[in-house]
């Protein structure tokens, strides 16, 4: 186990290279850090001057790959390659385009993340099962046709629809809890119903039909018709033996979106102004702070990647026929 | 000529995926194994009538897609001059709804502003009051007061005008053969469709309905700077439509090739793709997409002067989005298709031809690719629901379609804010959902029927 472990990890390493090099090609070969600095300043017509104080006080007025004018170790250390990219195999994220701590800012940022994200995955998958596990009892009959009728409706309907329309029901029209906002501590409950519920309420259409599917890919097994042969009452075949087994693909599911939840959702934290990374990302995409959406790019990777680990480990716990070796 | 045509960038590439449909229909008819899972989907009751729907939004789409510089006048030497706007077809078909601005919001239906002005009287005093509309029930008397009585019987006549089209339309396709008419409607022929027709009638009555409506209304009342809601959600179709199936064309060579030469090559061939793919699947699709579209942004806004007009512009940010959506959408078919490949070259008669010695190539495009096309149907048909939800998604965090293209984000983006007003101005809003809902809810009910007509899994359960 820790072999295949320790393989992984290193097996990750190629990966994150691979990621490293897109994000560099992508924001310093596609458009020079000339263009970035005529971004930020404005107008068109500005000075060469301006250009180049602006790229010296963001650390972009380094050469590219190779600094000639340097001796030793720093022809490939004080470079952009080093300074912008490698830097981030260490986390050293650096300071965003605005001068702010950005590793500083996302030990902050991610609490209010994980306390929207956490509490909406573990309700939903609560929510999605109970559903899943009804309309599966209840296979081939009314309340299964209209029940899967439903969720595709809700799937239908767009992610968008459901936040503004929240927001407007409980916040403005039925006026129980703030429309958007943050607090700290304890007092953050108010601000965090709201969003739970949109998660919820949002992913429950394409959960439990995805769900229901899995039950009854396990109901028509034989080792349930075994069960019902040997007399075992239809619920404790649902529970006992459906669930348990068709737990291992909905768990796998779930582990490898664990680590992501840091980032948190992009759409509902702006929204509902949320400090968190979501918002962090967007106000970033706004404000065209490239540093920022660097460095989460680049977080973003090494969260699936280390999503990948506890999923290959969690099928040998849900299976014990599977073996990594 | 009265109008000079012009073919942008997507809407060649339109042209090119309605072309693949029309030679994959006449393919198709022609091989029996093709043509039976085609039989099932339209077996399928749910199938007709989102098929419906969407041959609605899709002949919609089509019409905006054909476009063209109106003429403005005659030049010196005789030659005519070409205005730079760009039009299209469905513009000219929808003609006043376009022109026909009114100043600023207005509620659906309404004859009045939505916000006061002052307003000068007759006896030279100034009032403060609601004006009203200059197009919108323009036609009612000063209070408006048969303005239900007008909408009842305009509706009606309307509703009797799609009927007849419709009647028309189905006594052509039944070639004036009254038997099989019967049999078509009431249901007697081998597969529904009557539920097709049934659902066609309907849709056509509503739609000529609205359509009689709008031209003496605002059926959806208008946005901020006063233009119909409703001729703005019908633009947005066709930007719905290119995100959802220019993105799948553009990813789809890649995809299948780079999959099936992973899954049959093995080896280093194998490394390396799932190398590719795994890299760019471990970014979050919403970083690399923001990512990619920011600096498209740079790039244009220090390039402005590469293009010809705004509409371009746009056009190929549209374009552009497609890509890397595709980008970021390429890797889950790849990695289907690396696992059927692996699959397939195992089979005998795989073997049976590498044993003869056919050539790798050979063995590809004629054992190996007609065999997971089922695969690619299927994942089209499922991704483009997705897609087009997500371009609204992507819009309102502005990394989406440009800000001047039509589109149900841009709607949401601009009429979000306009829900803390009082009172609240919920048709934009209300409008782009409901049309993105009817377009996502069909697609989604054909993408069912098709993956059960398709999936030689799912058929031996039955």
């Amino acid at each position: 186990m820790t072999a295949y472990i320790i393989r992984r990890l290193l097996y990750a390493l190629p990966i994150l290279i691979g990621v490293n090099a897109l994000t560099f090609v992508l924001f310093f070969v596609v458009n020079s850090p000339d263009d970035m600095a005529r971004m930020h300043l404005g107008s068109k017509r500005v000075t060469d001057e301006a250009i180049q104080s602006w790229k010296q006080d963001h650390g972009y007025d380094r050469p590219l790959l190779v600094n000639t004018a340097q001796q030793g170790a720093a022809v490939f250390t004080d470079t952009i390659l080093f300074e912008k990219s490698i830097r981030l195999f260490l986390f050293d994220f650096g300071q965003s385009d605005s001068g702010r701590d950005i590793s500083h800012d996302i030990s902050q940022r991610m609490w209010p993340s994980l306390a929207i994200a956490v509490p909406t995955l573990l309700i939903g998958l609560a929510v999605n099962i109970t559903f899943a596990l009804l309309l599966a009892f209840f296979r081939a009959t009314y309340l299964d046709f209209w029940g899967v009728v439903l969720c595709v409706a809700m799937m239908s309907i767009s992610g968008l629809f459901y936040i503004i329309g929240g927001q407007f029901l409980v916040g403005k029209v039925l006026n129980l809890v703030p429309i958007s906002g943050y607090d700290t501590g304890v007092h953050a409950w108010k601000f965090i119903v709201l969003p739970m519920i949109v998660g919820v309420v949002g992913g429950v259409g394409a959960g439990t039909r995805w769900y229901r599917t899995l039950f009854l890919e396990e109901v028509h097994r034989d080792y349930v018709r075994s069960a019902r042969a040997k007399g075992v009452s239809e619920h404790l075949v649902l529970f006992r033996h459906v669930l348990r087994n068709a737990l291992i693909p909905i768990l796998t599911g779930v582990v490898v979106v664990l680590p992501l939840l840091f980032i948190g959702s992009l759409l509902t934290e702006s929204f509902f102004g949320i400090p968190g990374l979501g918002s962090y990302t967007i106000d970033a995409i706004n404000s065209q702070d490239f540093a920022i959406v660097r460095a989460m790019v680049f977080l973003g990777a090494v969260l699936y990647i280390l999503g990948l680990l506890p999923t290959d480990i969690s099928y040998t716990i849900a299976d014990p026929r599977v073996r990594l070796d | 000529m009265p109008y000079q045509p012009v073919v942008l960038w997507t809407d060649a590439l339109i042209y090119l995926l309605l072309g693949l449909a029309l030679a994959m229909v006449w393919y198709t008819r022609r091989h029996e194994h093709l043509a039976q899972p085609w039989r099932r989907v339209a077996g399928s009751r749910t199938g007709q009538a989102a098929m419906v729907v969407l041959a609605f939004y899709v002949l919609i789409g089509l019409l905006d897609t054909l476009h063209f510089n109106p003429k403005t006048s005659d030049g010196e030497d005789g030659k005519p001059v070409y205005s730079t706007e760009v039009l299209s077809l469905f513009d000219v078909i929808a003609g006043p709804l376009r022109t026909q601005r009114e100043k600023t919001y207005s509620a659906p239906f309404a004859s009045h502003l939505f916000s006061k002005e002052n307003m000068e009287q007759a006896d030279g005093s100034v009032a403060r009051d609601y004006p009203r509309l200059v197009y919108g029930g323009a036609h009612l008397d000063a209070d408006g007061n048969d303005r239900a009585a007008d909408i009842a019987w305009r509706s009606l006549l309307g509703a009797s005008k799609g009927a007849l089209a419709w009647a028309v339309l189905l006594i052509l396709l039944c070639r004036f053969d009254r038997h099989r008419l019967r049999r078509l409607l009431t249901g007697a022929m081998a597969n529904p469709w009557h539920v097709g027709a049934w659902s066609a009638l309907a849709l056509m009555m509503v739609f000529a309905a609205v359509w009689e409506l709008a031209g003496y209304y605002h059926v959806l009342g208008t946005d901020k700077v006063g233009e119909d809601v409703f001729y703005q959600s019908l633009k947005s179709i066709r930007t719905g439509l290119v995100i959802g199936t220019v993105t799948t064309l553009v990813m789809l060579p890649a995809a299948i090739m780079l999959g099936i030469m992973a899954g049959y090559f093995r080896g280093w061939v194998d490394d390396v793709i799932q190398y590719l793919y795994t890299t760019l699947n471990s970014i979050p699709g919403v970083l690399l997409i923001a990512a990619a579209v920011l600096m498209m942004q740079i790039y244009m806004s220090n390039h402005a002067d590469e293009f010809n007009s705004l509409t371009e512009r746009a056009d190929l940010r549209l374009l552009f989005l497609c890509l890397i959506l595709g980008v970021t959408s390429w890797t889950s078919l790849c990695r289907l298709l690396r696992g059927e490949a692996l699959k397939l070259r195992e089979l005998e008669y795989v073997q049976a031809a590498r044993a003869f010695g056919v050539g790798h190539f050979r063995i590809l495009m004629r054992h190996v690719v007609p065999n997971v096309m089922h695969i690619v149907l299927i994942t089209i048909v499922l991704d483009f629901s997705g897609l087009v939800l997500a371009e609204a998604v992507l819009s309102y965090i502005s990394i989406g379609v440009d800000p001047a293209t039509n589109s149900w984000g841009n709607m949401i983006n601009g009429a979000r804010l306009e829900l803390a007003r009082e009172p609240v101005v919920w048709w934009s809003l209300l409008a782009a959902f409901g049309f993105m809902f009817t377009l996502v809810l069909a697609a989604n009910l054909f993408s069912d029927v098709v993956r059960d007509a398709f999936d030689p899994r799912l058929r031996k359960q039955r």
